[in-house]
């Protein structure tokens, strides 16, 4: 398929590149994994292929042969030969007919999966593009118009056209309370600051992408316990030994800024909780500036939270193959 | 400095953290010292190698370590409980790695880093010094010179690897009394040459590629940490340069041969100085100087 536009930052995603964390590389992939997936299978491809990730403005492709594409995620109006195409729904593109996106009305970034996925070569492991070292997806960077992007082999794609997804297992990208287990180095907060840090409304910045959300609140220094710092921290309260991020963590740099799948792996700024995986995937729909609440979690109710996501997610992938019958053979 | 040794240090009791629900961090003391880097770099290659499954990234950091897992496969609770029994069971002067010590040629209050350095005083503690005269001042020393033999005059032991793929960070290999310690910048730069070589807290940090930063910056290496393409022979098994656990010894370079160094990297040519030892922690804690004086004798 050809680009003829990349709308504002269109990359080739998967489900990650893991196992690389130790040398300082962060696992890529789509951010809304849920929609992701939930693409992938509509078309009948496994969850790992590679799909298109459009942020906020969507790309204008050309199809140059005949192929069963899905959309999931944000609602950015997209139409094919100007008919309106629903989303969350197998449909078929014939050669030479064009995709467009709008500008997303609800929701930040979409997802086109196409049967067969986007067949380019895998980087240690994956076809995520990680722009930072220029790895990945189509020479490590954003679709340009010109791009062309060879699409895979499918043996299953035509019996799901027509498909969808219930409703009822749509996410709702208008939740903003975001699930989060306290902790890392939440030590460094003192009782009251910690209270604070839960009761306020952050409003997403303009600096929000792939990297990490920042956020605008109340001013975070003085929820920090004072004490002499530890030899190699640095001075400021904020200072730690550097030390590793896990991806959805909060990193108190002056201001909150959660660690999104692009994110620097380490660091020296104290991180005080952690994001509950199903609830990156629905950050990654919030738009700069939507408030959104952290609510603090225990492990066990964030273990509960994923298994419940993971039995949507199985319901979803049993449900689709039903309706498929070529996978009953 | 004969037969000064390193003081080991008693670390504080752990801190298992879950990271939401599929990270453990694992913080074994809050300052930083060769005792609880070495254990975090034992605990993670062990369980690395012999941990349970559902393992997905096993990280090791400076003081720290970090694990992401599939909780459908292990239960966080169950992970904690491996890693405490491991904990227990290492003993840091018993293990022995196979490192590898590099020669990094570095250019010293180069241009590039110094304009860099200028660009951001009024993000700076001390907008009216460079970032070396004012390391050098509140680190005692009399000038900048001084201050750069001293980086310069003992090997890094590389803590870590992260920030971004490829950069690493690395803890002079010297007694705590003679250790550099530097804040960051104020607020973070929003740009950083490449190949910049950087100190912060008390660890110097190579950037492989441009982007923000907060560590104060000293000069700049001709040479690549990063080679994403490994066209440069020293990259053949991996596109980052030195793991966790490898030496990196800072030469002092002038102009010319920065320029020279640089010609051979771009055209792929250039031969990284390196060598392989058995790192011993034991004979390393008991005469530093020494051991650090062998460990520098095997470079070309």
């Amino acid at each position: 398929m050809r680009i003829l536009d990349g709308g504002l930052v269109t990359t080739v995603q998967d489900t990650g590149r893991y196992g690389h964390y130790h040398i300082g590389m962060p696992p890529s992939g789509a951010m809304d994994q849920f929609a992701h997936k939930v693409a992938n299978w509509l078309v009948g491809n496994d969850e790992s292929d590679a799909t298109l990730e459009m942020t906020y403005m969507g790309a204008d492709i050309e199809f140059a042969e005949d192929t069963v594409f899905a959309i999931t995620g944000a609602d950015m109006d997209p139409s094919l030969n100007d008919e309106e195409v629903p989303l969350w729904t197998a449909v078929q593109a014939e050669a030479g007919d064009t995709l467009a996106f709008e500008f997303a009305t609800e929701g930040t970034r979409a997802y086109l999966a196409v049967a067969g996925g986007i067949d380019i070569e895998p980087v240690m492991g994956s076809r995520s593009t990680y722009t930072l070292i220029g790895i990945g997806g189509h020479e490590g960077r954003s679709l340009e118009e010109g791009d062309t992007l060879p699409i895979g082999s499918s043996s299953n794609a035509e019996e799901m056209i027509g498909t969808s997804i219930d409703e009822d297992n749509q996410p709702d990208y208008a939740t903003h309370e975001i699930n989060v287990v306290m902790g890392l180095c939440a030590y460094r907060l003192t009782d009251d600051g910690r209270d604070r840090f839960i009761d306020a409304e952050w409003k997403i910045s303009d600096e929000a992408d792939r990297v990490g959300y920042r956020f605008n609140g109340p001013d975070i220094t003085d929820m920090f316990e004072k004490r002499e710092q530890p030899f190699g921290a640095g001075p400021d309260v904020t200072n730690v030994v550097d030390l590793g991020y896990p991806v959805g963590s909060i990193q108190m740099a002056g201001q909150p800024i959660i660690l999104m799948r692009d994110a620097v792996t380490g660091g020296g700024y104290t991180t005080v909780g952690t994001i509950v995986s199903p609830d990156r995937d629905l950050l990654s729909q919030c738009r700069t500036h939507n408030t959104v609440t952290f609510n603090a979690v225990d492990i066990d109710d964030a273990l509960a939270m994923r298994r419940e996501r993971d039995q949507t997610l199985e319901q979803i992938r049993t449900s689709l193959q039903e309706d498929s019958p070529s996978t009953d053979d | 400095m004969a037969n000064k040794t390193i003081t080991r240090q008693e670390l504080s009791s752990p801190r298992y953290e879950y990271g939401g629900d599929d990270w453990v961090f694992v913080e074994l003391d809050e300052a930083m010292s060769f005792d609880a880097n070495f254990k975090a770099q034992a605990i993670t290659q062990e369980i690395r190698q012999n941990g349970p499954d559902g393992l997905i990234e096993v990280a090791p950091s400076n003081a720290s370590y970090l694990i992401q897992f599939d909780p459908g496969t292990l239960h966080p609770d169950d992970l904690i409980d491996e890693l405490k029994a491991l904990e227990e069971e290492i003993d840091v002067s018993d293990y022995q790695w196979e490192a590898r010590i590099f020669e990094i040629p570095v250019f010293y209050d180069d241009p590039w880093t110094h304009e860099t350095v200028m660009d951001f005083r009024d993000r700076h503690q001390d907008p009216d010094s460079t970032d070396l005269e004012y390391s050098a001042e509140i680190n005692g020393f009399d000038s900048v010179e001084a201050f750069i033999d001293h980086h310069s005059g003992a090997p890094h032991m590389v803590t870590m690897i992260g920030f971004v793929p490829g950069l690493p960070f690395c803890f002079q290999m010297v007694p705590r009394d003679e250790q550099i310690e530097v804040p960051k910048y104020e607020q973070p730069r929003t740009a950083t040459p490449s190949r910049a070589v950087g100190f912060g807290g008390a660890f110097t940090a190579i950037y492989p590629v441009p982007g923000a930063g907060g560590y104060q910056l000293y000069g700049r290496t001709p040479v690549e940490v990063l080679d994403v393409d490994q066209k440069l022979s020293a990259f053949e098994d991996s596109m980052v340069l030195p793991n966790p656990g490898d030496i990196i010894s800072f030469r002092q370079i002038d102009r010319d041969e920065y320029d020279s160094i640089r010609e051979d990297v771009e055209d792929n040519s250039y031969q990284y100085n390196y060598s392989k030892i058995d790192f011993e922690p034991q004979a390393f804690f008991e005469d530093p100087h020494g051991y650090n004086e062998q460990l520098l004798e095997v470079l070309d």
